[in-house]
Parts: structure tokens; C-alpha cells; sequence
């Protein structure tokens, strides 16, 4: 297509009305919430899924689904910001704490590193600083909304990073691999950021 | 950069655009075009529209079915005027596309405005001489929500009144009370009723949206068809 | 409404594969990386939406290719593809 795009005359995209200072740069709020995946859907069954915890030297920490939501659980009410440029505003979730977990796998022995990349059923990975999943900042979540968290949207549990783009809050979430030094994961790769601030517009590589 | 020299509703929720696109190079029967609007502050949609009109046709047309909740249907059907630029790139596919070099039996499976594609290709075909046309039989399936919706329904009544030509429909939410054809989605058993044997080999163009698609393209291969023989494409979830 | 009922095809990301290719691959044949299965890339399932093209293997969902395009480059991963064979051009496409 060419370079200097023709103006369609009277297009504009639909806007809701959006309340002031909530909205990243380049975003418009919508009260939709729309699937956007990067494969097929997991079916993983309960019984068979666990969340892991890996440190530098490959010793790691699991816990089972009902391990896992024995741990005191938070009902973070956050913003969620989508690369693709929509927003959605005050979305409602159960889960655990990042830094729980976090805290229960160095008791296990797992060693923190500057890094982490969140892994999930169907081979999707992403990754970011270990500093963005920490001090409250974080959570995996297995409940939206008031009910448990559909498939659709990364259930059984997925990971929750709101004050990052969600491409970071990875849908159908099996643990977190903490590493030394950054790789990129699955989008990454692809050409979008390392970190991924929608406040900074850290859509692609090379955004400051 | 084309531009827009004729629109006619087809339904109360689709309309044909026919276009002016300067240099265009013609195209297959099946193609598409690649549809982008950009707004004064840099806001910008891109979609897929596929070409309705036969390779013989001078003009491109497209038609294009409003999605209530859409970004880009909308516009299209509603805001864009005769007169008005468009900015398309295409044709673009080289797998979902007939042409008469194929041959036939054909089968055409349509669900909703997955019609669209298929259309050309019944196009297509009818611009051939006589001989060519008794050579491929055409067998369409097409199924729709409401009778109101189907598309072209008086050029397709048209068309089946030639010997080679047989039209199905499907009303999968209601239909008038002296409807004659069927009144439920598209199965293995309709399959069966209205399309070709096995052993006639057709090819198969299936089109619309995407679980509709999927079902009918495997129920195809069930009933024993060779599954390179049954090209699919998916609209997504409404049939954009 | 799940990933599958959204998906589209190889169809879908033709333009963009033209992009790449610098001409149509919609017929072109792809074999995949992860099972060995052959299909033409308009019949690869494409997953990507907005922020990319992410073809998969109808057969084992493997991704057979990945490209995104962002600002000064478009990266393509064609891991997934073992053996690619493109046919002849046909006028127009």
C-alpha cells in the first residue's frame, strides 16, 4: 500500500467517550472484550496441570491446581492495555499474588534472576523483567469477572500483568522461567518489546 | 486507489460496491482484495473484501455485508458514496480460485455472505460459450439465517433455471411458510441430498464462516471426498 | 466465542504473504516442520489478527510460518516449514 495513506473521507474509528489521564497514548477504550490468540486453544485437564517455578541452575518449584489456589488469594480491579490498541477498564480478577509465589519458590530454593519468561500450554512464551512482576505489580489469575476464567480468556489460569501491554499477561499460563539474561519470547521475536510499558508506547523493539 | 462508480443494496445488510481501479490487472475468479481506510488522525482498519464480480467484467465489485459491530462494514455500506477513493490492494489468492482450466463437477458451499467468492465463480462460468458451461456442472449450497439475507437471490433463481446449474438453500432461523428448502444448518445428511457423489471427483469451494466452514469442509472428507479437492475459506466468526 | 470460531486461513494473510514473497504463496505448499504433513499455505490456519500472520498446521498446530511487521522491519520465522514448493505464476495471481 502506499506510503502516504489516502484519507477516507468520513471514516473514523468508533471511540467511547474516554475518561481523561486513564488512556495510554495511541489506545481507545472499549467495553468489549475481545479474544485475540495466537493458536488453537489448550485443553489442559485440572488434574494434569501444574504451575512451575524455574531458576537459573534448573531447580524449580510445582505446585498442582489445588496447591496453587490454596495460596491467599487477591482480587486485583485493574486497566488492561492491548497492543492492538484498545483498553479496557476496570476488569475484575481472582488469583495469587506473583510475589507469593515468588516468595514460596526461593523458600524452595529457587534462585531469582533479572528476568523471566512466563511459558504456557500450546507453546507460547513471553518474556520481561522479573522487576514487572514484583512488589504487587503481578498476578496468576484463575478467576474474571466473578466467575472462573474461561478458556477463551486463558483459562484455567493465566498470567496478569495490567501496568504492561497484555500480550505479557500470558493466556494459559504453566510457570515462569527466571533467566540471567533477556531472550525474547513468541512476540517478541516477532519485532514487538522486550518490556512493553503502554504508558512509554513500548510497542516494538527499539521503542524507548 | 480505486474509486467507487456505483453502489446497489442487495440486501438490508449488504451492498455491492463497484469500483474503478486504475491499472488493475484482472483477476480469478475467487480473489480477493485487501480493503484499508485511514482516518484524518492517523486511526487505520484493513480488511479483506472478496471480488464478486466474473474476470470478465470490466469493473471490480465487491459486496460487503454490515457487521452491527463493526469497525469497517459499516462505512462501507453506510458512509461510502459514489465518487469517493478506496484504497484496495489486490487481487490477492492463488488457492481459493476456480477457473474453467479446473474443470468440474463444481460444488459450492456458501454460508452467509461466504456467497460472495462463490458468486464470482458462478459468474465465471456463466460468461462461458454453451459448450463450456454443459462441461461443468455446478451444484451451489448456500445457507443463510433469513431468507431477507441471501444475496443475489434473483440472479441466482436465474441461473438455475440452467440445465447445469442446481441451487440449495438452507434458513437456519426462519423461513417464509411455503419455503421449500431446508430449514436447519447445513449437515452431513443435506450434504449428502444435494451435493455430487464421491465418484464424480467435484471441486469443492467452501466459504463463509469459520465453524461453518470447518464442519461442512469435514463432513466433505467424511463422506469420502479427497480432501485436497475441498478448498476452504474462512471468514471468521460472523462472516465479515 | 473461542480461538477456533476467529481463526481465518492462509487466504486471509495472502496480501501480507505477497509482501513477503513478492508474489502470491496462497498455492504454494508448504510441508510441515512438525509432522511432515503437506497443504497449500491458503489452507494453513491463520491465528495472528492484529498483531501479525501466525499460520499452523491444520494437521499437528505446529506454526508453519510466523511474520509480523513493525516499524523498519518485518521478521518472518520459517522454522516450521521444511520443504516449501510454489507453482508457476498464473496471470493475476
Amino acid at each position: 500500500m502506499a506510503d502516504t495513506p489516502f484519507i477516507a473521507r468520513g471514516f473514523h474509528s468508533r471511540r467511547a467517550p474516554a475518561t481523561p489521564g486513564r488512556l495510554p497514548p495511541g489506545q481507545y477504550e472499549t467495553r468489549d472484550f475481545p479474544v485475540l490468540s495466537a493458536g488453537p486453544t489448550p485443553r489442559t485437564p485440572l488434574a494434569k496441570w501444574d504451575f512451575t517455578i524455574t531458576g537459573t541452575d534448573a531447580r524449580s518449584v510445582r505446585w498442582s491446581w489445588d496447591e496453587l489456589r490454596a495460596f491467599p488469594r487477591e482480587t486485583p480491579k485493574v486497566d488492561i492495555h492491548c497492543v492492538t490498541k484498545w483498553s479496557k477498564f476496570d476488569t475484575t480478577w481472582e488469583g495469587i499474588s506473583v510475589d507469593t509465589l515468588l516468595n514460596a519458590a526461593r523458600g524452595g530454593g529457587v534462585q531469582d534472576a533479572p528476568f523471566v519468561m512466563a511459558f504456557s500450554d500450546g507453546g507460547y512464551t513471553t518474556n520481561l523483567p522479573l522487576a514487572d512482576l514484583t512488589d504487587g505489580k503481578a498476578w496468576v489469575v484463575f478467576g474474571y469477572d466473578g466467575a472462573a476464567l474461561p478458556p477463551e480468556h486463558g483459562g484455567p489460569a493465566r498470567l496478569l500483568v495490567p501496568h504492561l501491554y497484555l500480550w505479557k499477561s500470558a493466556k494459559w499460563v504453566r510457570g515462569l522461567r527466571l533467566m540471567p539474561n533477556d531472550q525474547p519470547g513468541f512476540w517478541e521475536q516477532l519485532g514487538y518489546h522486550d518490556r512493553g510499558d503502554p504508558w512509554r508506547e513500548q510497542r516494538y523493539q527499539g521503542d524507548a | 486507489m480505486a474509486t467507487v462508480v456505483e453502489l446497489h443494496n442487495e440486501t438490508q445488510r449488504a451492498r455491492t460496491l463497484v469500483l474503478d481501479v486504475p491499472d488493475w490487472p484482472g483477476h480469478r475468479a475467487g480473489q480477493h482484495v485487501d480493503v484499508r481506510l485511514v482516518a484524518e488522525d492517523g486511526y487505520q482498519a484493513q480488511r479483506s473484501y472478496s471480488i464478486a464480480s466474473a474476470p470478465e467484467t470490466a469493473a471490480v465489485s465487491l459486496t460487503v455485508e454490515r457487521l452491527d459491530d463493526g469497525e469497517v462494514s459499516p462505512y462501507l455500506c453506510d458512509a461510502l458514496g459514489v465518487g469517493d477513493g478506496l484504497e484496495v490492494r489486490g487481487p490477492i489468492g492463488g488457492y481459493f480460485v476456480w477457473d474453467f482450466a479446473q474443470g468440474g463437477p463444481l460444488l459450492l458451499v456458501a454460508g452467509g455472505s461466504g456467497i460472495v467468492p462463490l458468486m464470482a465463480m458462478l459468474r465465471h462460468h456463466a460468461a462461458a460459450d454453451a459448450g463450456a458451461r454443459a462441461g461443468v456442472p455446478v451444484r451451489l449450497l448456500y445457507s443463510a439465517r433469513h431468507l431477507g439475507d441471501v444475496i443475489y437471490r434473483a440472479e441466482l433463481e436465474q441461473l438455475a433455471a440452467c440445465p447445469e446449474i442446481r441451487t440449495s438453500f438452507a434458513l437456519t432461523r426462519d423461513a417464509p411458510p411455503d419455503w421449500n428448502g431446508y430449514r436447519r444448518r447445513i449437515d452431513r445428511a443435506m450434504l449428502e441430498e444435494v451435493g455430487w457423489p464421491v465418484a464424480e471427483m467435484p471441486h469443492a469451494f467452501v466459504c463463509g464462516p469459520t465453524p461453518l466452514v470447518e464442519s461442512v469442509a469435514n463432513l466433505l472428507v467424511e463422506l469420502g471426498h479427497a480432501p485436497a479437492r475441498v478448498r476452504t475459506e474462512r471468514f471468521g466468526p460472523t462472516g465479515s | 466465542m473461542q480461538a477456533e470460531e476467529l481463526r481465518l486461513d492462509g487466504n486471509a494473510a495472502g496480501g501480507a504473504l505477497r509482501e513477503i514473497f513478492a508474489r502470491d504463496v496462497t498455492a504454494a505448499i508448504a510441508r510441515c516442520a512438525g509432522c511432515g504433513a503437506t497443504a497449500p499455505m491458503g489452507a494453513l490456519l491463520e491465528y495472528g489478527h492484529a498483531m501479525g500472520v501466525i499460520l499452523r498446521c491444520p494437521t499437528c498446530d505446529t506454526a508453519v510460518l510466523r511474520a509480523a511487521r513493525t516499524p523498519g522491519w518485518t521478521r518472518v520465522d520459517v522454522v516450521g516449514i521444511s520443504f516449501l514448493m510454489i507453482p508457476e505464476n498464473v496471470a493475476n495471481s
